[in-house]
């Protein structure tokens, strides 16, 4: 007889995300493994599966002697009702097993609306979802990506955080764990222990209490936990652990290529963004490296595309070096190179008049804020000359489409800031009305702006932000100014921005809230077909939470912030002067050009920060 | 164009007909093959599968027309190389050149294995017999504009038979037109759905087991 998951398969969309059996996928004999680990992404296969950091750890854990990692991601809302119907728990996808039979389990968070999908996962998994109800060492989840510099948020649910990059301390923390386990350790004990790993958060160490206005009063550490932990970093990256045999989906996925990191960390400091602080400081790896595991993926894979990612590629020292030597190479191969996060300066432009021979790439600049004051506000340095020499050009070229982003919403924000973005749009098709080289096919000028969101970490961490309607008002106000049928203009919603900005900056009390959103049906938040706001606002009510707390309140800069416990490198101090900096309309340089005292480069032992 | 056999099983017969295009092309690459690509403007690694099969169903007789650049590589070792290459449960069976035209790709032997979970009901047999015997059994077959058509599918069949194996399990083990025109084999579940309900099955699956020309030889 045709088991249960085969018989649901062919009832749900795409099955192929629910069997694993991909290529390069690890097996291992159950009889030789001593740690199981479920490692679960909170969103669909697609996305996951397109997550560099799930490989990279990933390969680490199956490195281990002993240790099989199998990964888990979200079922789609037809194979969670499916399962729900049938009473299937959510399996692994390498050896099918239940992931309640496995030892630990991992959970990365790049975004907080996959909160949700968390709480979900686990009670797929029929795992008890509050970290307090699982007493034994078996089932011990914790988690990490970025958004575990806030852990607060999902301090209930989470027996420990993994802060910063996992290359080295996921094999000590899995180490430790496979000691316990053969030594018979109790829960309690376990997490005393692993407290003592560097970067290491274990969230019921701490005790929280709040002053009556709901700010926080004291974060008490205790029984010897640390009172700030510090995310772990790699320093030699030519030397850290990269995955060059990875899974090869056989089913299409988001990002469906081979993807190599150039280097970690920003230079450049632009004040809203929370990876550009928060992945400091700057790590260089060598192109000679680069090359080489390249070819080796590509190789491995038969992948017909790669693309270089960092922060900011155009800030990777070596560039000219990477791709004279990586062009010849995919022009070989048939394989198509795309560099995104390119600036707008000269030697990108020519790249990417190299990179067009193979494949003709999109034309996309965020300058995020429509006038030069608030741009020096922000601190992205890119110029009003740039983008349109930039446009001059690609529209010679014979581009018709180009992408803008913006964001709506910033600090010191004001109509006329609002009405730039509009003078802006309007210079771009002046521009494509000179220059373009080829005008039958009209120019597609693309708009997005999105609802500004604080995030912690950032010189913005205690800003407002504005209110929905207000978003929606100054939405509305560029749209009245939008002349041109060239310009398709999107504005996001504003209902799922304000709960990113409650979760981003979300203390502990907000557990309740989620586990509510959770029951109330919230499920692939980040999924329009899905998001339910009422879901929330449901949830918000049930327990007595007043969300604004969070979001159009600010917080004061001599307020307990709730993740003060965590420190990604980053000062506060240096955040409170670029933060005095922004409001005075003042650029900080990259820090290339000098070092702007962040504080980061003390997170360097061995070698130095190469900004 | 050399040609190649392969079977799809296991867990691979979720993967769709585009994505096994994807499969075979990185295999290839992987194998070290490389592929020849269409002139377009959008250059397309040359693959083509000759009949595109169901999610979910099975098969031991699929057919890939491919094109190799450069030195001419011995066929046993493409195969050998794909088969290194490939993912669990996609297996190439042999690989051969001067395969048929596709046009006179005519029928299919295929079963569709119908799963009782109590026990096949009594005269489930002798029933299904007696539908597939008669001239029109009439089964919806969606359309490619999105429209439902009544189609009558006893002219596409060529043989029926029906056999029980074991107590919960029956075979429709069948011979089908799978070109000009064409009938899926769930389309004969279907059929048995919609005029004996009483012998609906708890779980149907389907397989796919040998191709034939328009003169009942086995297509290669």
């Amino acid at each position: 007889m045709t088991d249960l998951l085969q018989r649901l398969l062919p009832t749900v969309q795409k099955p192929a995300r629910y069997t694993g059996g991909e290529f390069n996928e690890t097996q291992k004999n159950k009889a030789d493994v001593r740690v199981r680990v479920a490692f679960c992404f909170p969103d669909t296969y697609e996305i996951g599966m397109s997550n560099v950091g799930m490989r990279i750890l990933y390969g680490v854990m199956n490195q281990m002697n002993g240790v099989w990692c199998e990964r888990v991601f979200t079922p789609w809302a037809d194979m969670e009702q499916a399962m729900a119907e049938h009473k299937l728990p959510l399996w692994a996808l390498e050896s099918q097993d239940p992931v309640k039979d496995f030892d630990m389990i991992a959970f990365t968070i790049g975004y907080e609306m996959c909160y949700t999908n968390i709480l979900n996962m686990l009670r797929l998994a029929g795992i008890p979802l509050h970290a307090s109800e699982r007493k034994g060492l078996k089932n011990i989840v914790f988690a990490g990506g970025v958004c575990a510099f806030n852990p607060e948020p999902m301090a209930d649910f989470i027996d420990f955080f993994a802060l910063g990059e996992g290359e080295e301390i996921t094999v000590e923390i899995v180490s430790l764990y496979d000691k316990a386990k053969a030594e018979d350790w109790s829960k309690e004990q376990f997490l005393q222990e692993v407290s003592h790993i560097p970067g290491v958060y274990v969230p019921s160490f701490y005790h929280h209490t709040y002053h009556n206005d709901g700010t926080i009063a004291e974060i008490k550490p205790r029984d010897g936990a640390p009172v700030k932990v510090t995310k772990r970093i790699v320093e030699n990256l030519d030397e850290a652990y990269f995955p060059t045999k990875m899974i090869v989906s056989s089913t299409e996925i988001v990002h469906d290529r081979a993807n190599l990191e150039v280097f970690r960390g920003c230079i450049r400091g632009c004040r809203f963004c929370q990876a550009g602080f928060s992945c400091r400081p700057v790590r260089k790896k060598s192109p000679e490296v680069l090359f080489r595991q390249a070819v080796d993926t590509l190789e491995d894979s038969g992948h017909n595309e790669i693309t270089l990612s960092s922060l900011s590629t155009s800030d990777y020292r070596h560039l000219k070096e990477l791709t004279d030597a990586i062009i010849p190479y995919c022009a070989n191969h048939k394989v198509n190179l795309s560099v995104p996060s390119l600036r707008a300066d000269n030697f990108s432009r020519d790249l990417m008049q190299k990179l067009q021979t193979l494949r003709k790439s999109g034309l996309t600049f965020a300058p995020e804020a429509g006038t030069q004051r608030l741009r020096d506000v922000i601190n992205k340095n890119l110029t009003e000359d740039e983008i349109i020499s930039s446009c001059a050009k690609a529209f010679e070229g014979g581009w018709n489409n180009v992408k803008l982003y913006f964001m709506l919403g910033l600090p010191t924000e004001t109509d006329e800031d609002v009405l730039g973005i509009a003078d802006l749009v309007y210079k771009v098709i002046q521009t494509w009305k000179e220059h373009a080289s080829n005008k039958k096919r009209g120019l597609r000028v693309h708009v997005a702006t999105a609802y500004f969101v604080p995030k912690p970490h950032t010189p913005f961490q205690w800003e407002k932000q504005i209110t929905p309607e207000e978003y929606l008002r100054r939405c509305r106000l560029l749209k009245d100014h939008f002349y041109s049928k060239s310009i398709e203009y999107n504005y996001h919603t504003p209902d799922i921005s304000r709960l990113e900005a409650v979760t981003a900056r979300g203390d502990r009390r907000l557990g309740a809230v989620i586990e509510a959103a959770a029951r109330n049906g919230a499920k692939l938040d980040g999924w329009d077909e899905y998001f339910s706001y009422q879901a929330w606002l449901d949830a918000f009510a049930e327990c007595g939470i007043d969300p604004d707390f969070y979001t159009v309140r600010g917080f004061r800069e001599d307020e307990i912030l709730p993740w003060d416990t965590v420190d990604v490198g980053v000062s506060k101090s240096f955040l409170m002067r670029e933060r005095k900096q922004a409001y005075a309309g003042m650029v900080t340089p990259d820090c290339r050009h000098s070092c702007s005292g962040c504080g980061a480069n003390a997170l360097l032992q061995e070698v130095e920060c190469d900004a | 164009m050399p040609r190649l056999l392969f079977e799809k099983k296991g867990n691979a017969v979720w993967i769709s007909h585009l994505d096994l295009m994807r499969v075979f092309q990185r295999s290839f690459k992987r194998a070290g093959l490389s592929l020849t690509h269409t002139q377009g403007f959008n250059p397309r690694p040359s693959v083509s599968i000759a009949l595109p099969l169901s999610v979910g169903v099975e098969s031991c007789c699929e057919i890939l027309d491919f094109d190799l650049e450069g030195e001419p590589v011995p066929y046993e070792e493409i195969q050998a190389r794909l088969n290194e290459a490939l993912i669990a449960g996609v297996r190439v069976l042999q690989v051969y050149d001067n395969g048929a035209k596709l046009k006179n790709l005519a029928y299919l032997h295929c079963n569709v294995i119908l799963e009782y979970d109590q026990s096949v009901p009594n005269g489930t047999l002798t029933a299904i017999r007696a539908l597939f015997a008669s001239e029109t059994v009439i089964v919806p077959k969606k359309t490619k504009t999105n429209g439902i058509q009544d189609q009558n599918i006893i002219p596409m069949i060529r043989s029926l038979d029906v056999r029980q194996a074991g107590e919960k399990e029956l075979i429709l083990d069948s011979v089908v037109c799978c070109q000009n025109p064409t009938l899926n084999p769930m389309q004969l579940y279907l059929a048995i759905e919609r005029y004996l309900p009483e012998c609906k099955a708890d779980f149907v699956r389907c397989c796919r087991l040998e191709i034939f020309d328009l003169n009942s030889e086995v297509f290669r």
